[in-house]
C-alpha cells in the first residue's frame, strides 16, 4: 500500500481540485483529507457519513474560584499569558499543566478538550476519512495523524493499493504530520513568485523528512517565464516535474457544479491529470 | 488601529490585499505591515523591503545536568507534550516537541534542568518605501508557528496603522495572528471552497469577538452563494475585485495591484474608510 500526500506550501494552488480528480481516476484506494482546519474535499465527493467520532485532545486549565486564594503564582509562571485576574483564557492556554502542578491549594484542574470531530464516509470513489478541527483549536497535527492512521487501517483491511491525502497549506505542524512516513509527496505549485517561494520551502520540508517528491505545475501558462524557472529549480534539485496543467476556467466551473474536473470535461486539463496519475503510479511502484 | 487580513481558504488574495492596502494608505498614514504567515511569508516578494535587522526566535527547551539528575522521572511526568522521556539512566529531550512552558525546570527537585534557547525561526524588520515592515520565518522542519508569530506581533507599534497578514486556515497560527486586532478583513472568492472556508473563518473571528468584513476577490467566477451568505449573516462586503487575468499576471510577477493598476488605490483607500467607520460604530 502506497500513501501519496498532496501539498503545496502556498494555499489555493489547486490541491483539492487535483485530489478530487485523482479520486475519480485511481482504482482501489482510500481518500484522506488532512486539511483539518479548512477541509474542502468533501464538497466534491458527496460523502455519506458512516461513522462519526469525537477528537479529544489537549487540555485546558480551569481555576476553581472557591478554592483559589489569588496568590498569583499561576499568572506569574504561565509562559503563554493565558491567566488574567485568576481566570484562564482557554484560547491562549496551551494545556501544559504547569499552573495545575504548582498551585499551592490545588485550585486548578486540567480538563480534556473536545478539539474536533472525525468521520469515516462512503463516497462513490471509495472510503473517505476526514475531520473538522474545532474553531480556534490546537493539536491539528494530532488530528491529522489520526486521520492518516484511520485511512491506512481501512486501506490495509480492504487490501487497497493507495491512500491519497489532501494536505494543508504551509510547512508547519499539520504539514509535517501529513508528510512524515508517506510514500510520495505531490507538490502542486503555480508559476507565480509566491508559488515558487513557497514550493522551495515545502520541498525543503520533504527533504528534511526524507520523503520523495514530484511537482505538478498548475496553470503553467499564466506565466511561462516562471514555469521555466520552476522546471530549472526542479532539475537542479533532482525533483521530477510530473505534470503541467494549463489554466482553464473549466476547473472552477466543475467546482461550482460540485464535481471533479476529470468527470466534468475531457479537455486538456483532464488529460494532463490522467497523465499525472500514470506518472505517480510509476514513481511509487519503482 | 490594527487590521488583520485572514481567509480560511488559501490563495484567495490575502497578500494582494494586505500589500496593496499598505501601499495605498502610506502617503496619508504611518503604516506598519507585519507578515504573520510565518510558514510561507510572501509580502516581502511584493514590497521588496530593505531588511535591516534579523533576530533568531528561540523557545526555551530543557537541558539536563547529568551530574545533578537522579532519574526521578518528575520532568517526564509533568511534561504535557512528551518532550522528555526518562529511560534507565538517561533523560532524553525532544526539543521539536517542547512548547517551552518551563514546568520541567521549575519542578525538578534537584534543580538539574536549565533552559537553553532552541531556534525555530527568525524575525526580520526593515522598511519598504514609506512602510515599516516586519515578518517572521519558521525554519524548515519546525512545527510550531505560534511562538514566531508572537514575536512578529511584539513589533506592533500602537501609534501606527498596523496591517497584519495571517496564514490560511482557522487554527492556532491564525488565531495567534488575528487576536487583539480591531478589525479582521476576510478575503474570499465566490466558489464553494471559498464559501465553506469563509464560514469557518467567520466562526473563528466571532469566537475571538473581532468585527469582520469581506473582500470578494475574483468576482465573476462561481455562483452567488458567498454574497447570499454575507447578506444572511449581516457581514458587509467592503470591496469587490473582479476576475481579471491582468491582475493574475501582475501577481505572478510579484507586482502589487496598487502599483500595477494604480486606479485601485482609491478603492483601497475607500476600503480603509469603511473599516474605520465599522470600527467606530
Amino acid at each position: 500500500m502506497r500513501e501519496i500526500v498532496v501539498l503545496s506550501g502556498k494555499g489555493g494552488t489547486g490541491k483539492t481540485s487535483i485530489v478530487a480528480s485523482l479520486a475519480a481516476i485511481a482504482q482501489n484506494k482510500v481518500l484522506a483529507d488532512c486539511d483539518v482546519d479548512a477541509a474542502d474535499l468533501h464538497l466534491l465527493l458527496n460523502p455519506t457519513v458512516r461513522e462519526e467520532n469525537d477528537f479529544r485532545s489537549g487540555q485546558v486549565a480551569v481555576i476553581d474560584p472557591e478554592v483559589c486564594t489569588q496568590c498569583g503564582l499561576c499568572q506569574e509562571l504561565c509562559r503563554f499569558d493565558a491567566i488574567h485576574d485568576y481566570k484562564v483564557d482557554p484560547i491562549a492556554c496551551e494545556g501544559c499543566g504547569f499552573c495545575a502542578q504548582v498551585c499551592p491549594v490545588e485550585a486548578i484542574t486540567m480538563r480534556e478538550c473536545l478539539a474536533g470531530r472525525w468521520f469515516i464516509s462512503d463516497t462513490k470513489y471509495g472510503p473517505l476519512v476526514n475531520a473538522r478541527l474545532g474553531i480556534a483549536e490546537e493539536n491539528s497535527g494530532k488530528l491529522v495523524a489520526l486521520v492518516r492512521r484511520q485511512a491506512r487501517e481501512i486501506a490495509e483491511r480492504n487490501g487497497c493499493d493507495y491512500v491519497i491525502s489532501d494536505g494543508p497549506p504551509g510547512i508547519g505542524c499539520p504539514v509535517i504530520s501529513s508528510l512524515s512516513g508517506a510514500s510520495l509527496a505531490l507538490l502542486v505549485t503555480e508559476p507565480t513568485l509566491s508559488g515558487i517561494h513557497d514550493l522551495e520551502r515545502v520541498m525543503g520540508v520533504c527533504q528534511h523528512f526524507g520523503v520523495k517528491a514530484v511537482v505538478c505545475i498548475n496553470k503553467y501558462d499564466i506565466n511561462e517565464t516562471n514555469t521555466a524557472a520552476i522546471k530549472d529549480y526542479c532539475r537542479k534539485n533532482k525533483v521530477e516535474v510530473a505534470a503541467m496543467i494549463p489554466f482553464d476556467n473549466i476547473v472552477t466551473e466543475a467546482l461550482v457544479a460540485g464535481r471533479s474536473v476529470v468527470e466534468y470535461s475531457d479537455g486538456a486539463v483532464s488529460r494532463e491529470i490522467k497523465r499525472l496519475w500514470d506518472k505517480i503510479t510509476g514513481v511509487v511502484a519503482g | 488601529m490594527i487590521i488583520s487580513v485572514a481567509s480560511g481558504k488559501g490563495g484567495t488574495g490575502k497578500t494582494l490585499v494586505a500589500t496593496s492596502l499598505a501601499l495605498s494608505l502610506k502617503d496619508n498614514h504611518d503604516v506598519q505591515l507585519l507578515d504573520c504567515d510565518v510558514e510561507e511569508p510572501n509580502d516581502h516578494i511584493f514590497l521588496k523591503p530593505d531588511i535591516t535587522r534579523s533576530q533568531a526566535v528561540g523557545i526555551p527547551v530543557p537541558q539536563v545536568d547529568k551530574e545533578k539528575c537522579t532519574n526521578c522521572g518528575k520532568c517526564a511526568e509533568v511534561c504535557a507534550y512528551n518532550a522528555i522521556a526518562v529511560v534507565k539512566e538517561y533523560v532524553l529531550t525532544f526539543p521539536e516537541l517542547c512548547h517551552g512552558c518551563g514546568a520541567c525546570s521549575y519542578l525538578c527537585p534537584e534543580k538539574a534542568i536549565t533552559e537553553v534557547p532552541h531556534d525555530i525561526g527568525v524575525v526580520e524588520t526593515g522598511r519598504a518605501g514609506g512602510i515599516a515592515f516586519g515578518q517572521g520565518r519558521l525554519a524548515i522542519g519546525q512545527a510550531m508557528a505560534p511562538p514566531v508569530i508572537r514575536r512578529v506581533k511584539a513589533l506592533t507599534d500602537p501609534d501606527k496603522l498596523v496591517i497584519i497578514d495571517a496564514s490560511p486556515g482557522t487554527s492556532c497560527p491564525v488565531v495567534e495572528a488575528v487576536k487583539d486586532s480591531d478589525y479582521c478583513l476576510l478575503v474570499t472568492e465566490p466558489t464553494p471552497f471559498g464559501l465553506n472556508d469563509l464560514t469557518l473563518a467567520v466562526e473563528m473571528v466571532r469566537k475571538l469577538g473581532i468585527p469582520c468584513g469581506v473582500v470578494l476577490n475574483r468576482a465573476g467566477v462561481g455562483d452567488g452563494g458567498t454574497e447570499a451568505y454575507c447578506r444572511k449573516e449581516g457581514i458587509p462586503i467592503h470591496m469587490t475585485i473582479p476576475l481579471d487575468t491582468g491582475i493574475a499576471r501582475l501577481y505572478s510577477r510579484g507586482v502589487t495591484l496598487a502599483e500595477g493598476m494604480p486606479e485601485y488605490q482609491k478603492d483601497f483607500s475607500e476600503l480603509y474608510r469603511k473599516i474605520e467607520e465599522a470600527v467606530r460604530a
